[in-house]
């Protein structure tokens, strides 16, 4: 038995509106994995691998490169096995005007690059005569006589994306968002007004003391390269995926009325982008994952969110939130829960200051740890229990 | 390297994770990482750059000699007469 299932413009976050297909990396007839990359988007995040969260084959490709559609609409069809049923990854929002996507369709389906790409940098920007630009801002520079080796890019070395094109273009005023900042800015304030309007948040919060944890990261760094360092933040995430295990009302979806806890622990890390806005990829499987790994991670996301590619599913499938807000930060930071999850993890700036530790002033070093959870699905005991799990974890880095 | 190379390395290592900062808008006595808006991730990025192009490691318990960018070049210029 097989069946068709649509494949269609996804969300990546209640934040995203409408994505722009840039290139198709697969065509019809080919077999796709599930993780496998069926099209380059260009979207409010920047440039997405678009990857199918099932095996199958496809069958139909519904739009020609280069359109923005919104959220929702089907951009292919594929013929899967079985009768399975699609894997709970959550939806965002979807605010799909269909009529778009119909109007955008065409009859018969384009066949582009029969490779599908993997790398961080896809060869859809790969320099043709030199000069690294997408398709959709090389079409765009065709049309309105622009000269590309004029313009700078904030793309992956240097390429040329559709936000470093003047704002005037048709593509963009038809896109109805003009200015890239702006509409990240819209994007993020319908998020997070969203949240406001039906989570009812309580906000915890502890110091924590993490004189031992600092210890240990000194010392793991001392002999180490830069390349090979280890920033709290990985000793962190990997204390609160430990502790999550127990506290399930913390960590998963609600939708339609409905909590719906996520077995697998995926975090999504705030990253400020240099020129604005903010991606929140996350990191699968954190509680699997050694310090060390969550650090290359870390890295990784840091690197590709700023100047690269990210993947879809690193921006879909986040089940709590954790916002880092450095050493420049402030004290205590209260998030705003990112919908449908459930908590958001707040981490001030450490910090030195005295404690009394066995009736006794001590110089330690402490870090404010906030959780704003939904009350809808937890209650302030359960958060506090979980903050509580997670200092005492603190306190034994070396078992991390 | 003499003192100008290093800074024109220290400048293009920062303009690594940093593309928009041009050298002379840092004041070399000033907190480096609040004049170029580094976090704590950039800021490794930045000295795994800079020890490619310098084969200098500064190592994690030395950042506060380095704190702006005429000490980081001192540190620098000391490290590399050794």
């Amino acid at each position: 038995m097989s069946k068709i299932i649509d494949v269609t413009m996804p969300s990546l976050g209640a934040d995203m509106t409408e994505g722009t297909l840039v290139e198709w990396q697969a065509k019809p007839g080919d077999t796709l994995n599930k993780g496998d990359i069926i099209a380059l988007l260009e979207t409010q995040k920047g440039m997405i691998d678009m990857e199918v969260y099932q095996q199958g084959v496809i069958t139909e490709l519904l739009l020609e490169p280069v359109v923005s559609v919104p959220v929702g609409t089907v951009m292919a069809r594929m013929s899967v096995a079985g009768e399975a049923a699609r894997p709970a990854a959550p939806e965002a929002s979807h605010t799909a005007a269909h009529s778009v996507a119909q109007a955008a369709a065409i009859k018969s389906p384009p066949v582009t690059s029969d490779q599908v790409q993997q790398t961080v940098i896809p060869q859809s920007i790969r320099p043709r005569q030199g000069l690294l630009a997408s398709p959709v801002v090389r079409k765009l520079a065709a049309e309105q006589q622009l000269d590309l080796s004029r313009l700078s890019g904030s793309g992956p070395e240097g390429a040329i994306l559709l936000r470093d094109l003047p704002a005037n273009g048709p593509e963009a005023n038809a896109a109805g968002s003009p200015d890239p900042a702006q509409a990240m800015r819209s994007a993020i304030a319908a998020a997070m007004a969203k949240s406001k309007r039906e989570i009812p948040h309580y906000y915890l919060s502890l110091e924590i003391d993490i004189t031992r944890a600092q210890r240990w990261l000194a010392d793991f760094n001392a002999e180490r390269v830069p390349e090979e360092r280890i920033l709290l933040l990985a000793l962190l995430l990997k204390a609160i995926a430990r502790s999550l295990h127990k506290y399930p009302a913390l960590n998963g979806y609600y939708q339609q009325q409905t909590f719906t806890p996520n077995s697998a622990i995926h975090i999504g890390n705030v990253i400020s982008l240099r020129e604005g806005g903010l991606v929140v990829p996350a990191i699968h499987h954190v509680d699997q994952l050694s310090v060390e790994e969550i650090m290359v991670r870390l890295r990784d996301l840091s690197e590709r969110s700023r100047r690269g590619v990210l993947r879809s599913s690193e921006l879909l499938d986040a089940s709590i939130t954790v916002s880092n807000m450095g050493e420049r930060g402030s004290d205590l930071l209260f998030g705003v829960i990112y919908p449908p999850q459930v908590a958001i993890i707040g981490i001030g700036k450490p910090r030195k200051t005295m404690l009394i530790k066995d009736d006794q002033p001590e110089v330690a070093e402490v870090v404010t740890v906030s959780l704003a959870a939904d009350h809808r699905v937890s209650d302030g005991m359960t958060g506090a229990r979980f903050l509580n799990a997670r200092a005492n974890k603190l306190q034994k880095p070396e078992k991390l | 390297m003499n003192r100008d190379e290093l800074q024109q390395a220290v400048i293009k290592a920062i303009q690594v994770v940093a593309p928009e900062i041009e050298g002379d808008e840092i004041d070399a006595d000033e907190a480096l990482r609040e004049e170029c808006d580094l976090d704590s991730m950039d800021y490794l990025h930045f000295l795994a750059a800079l020890k490619q192009s310098t084969a200098i490691n500064v190592p994690d318990a030395d950042y506060g000699r380095v704190d702006t960018l005429n000490k980081l070049l001192d540190y620098l210029q000391q490290a590399g007469s050794q």
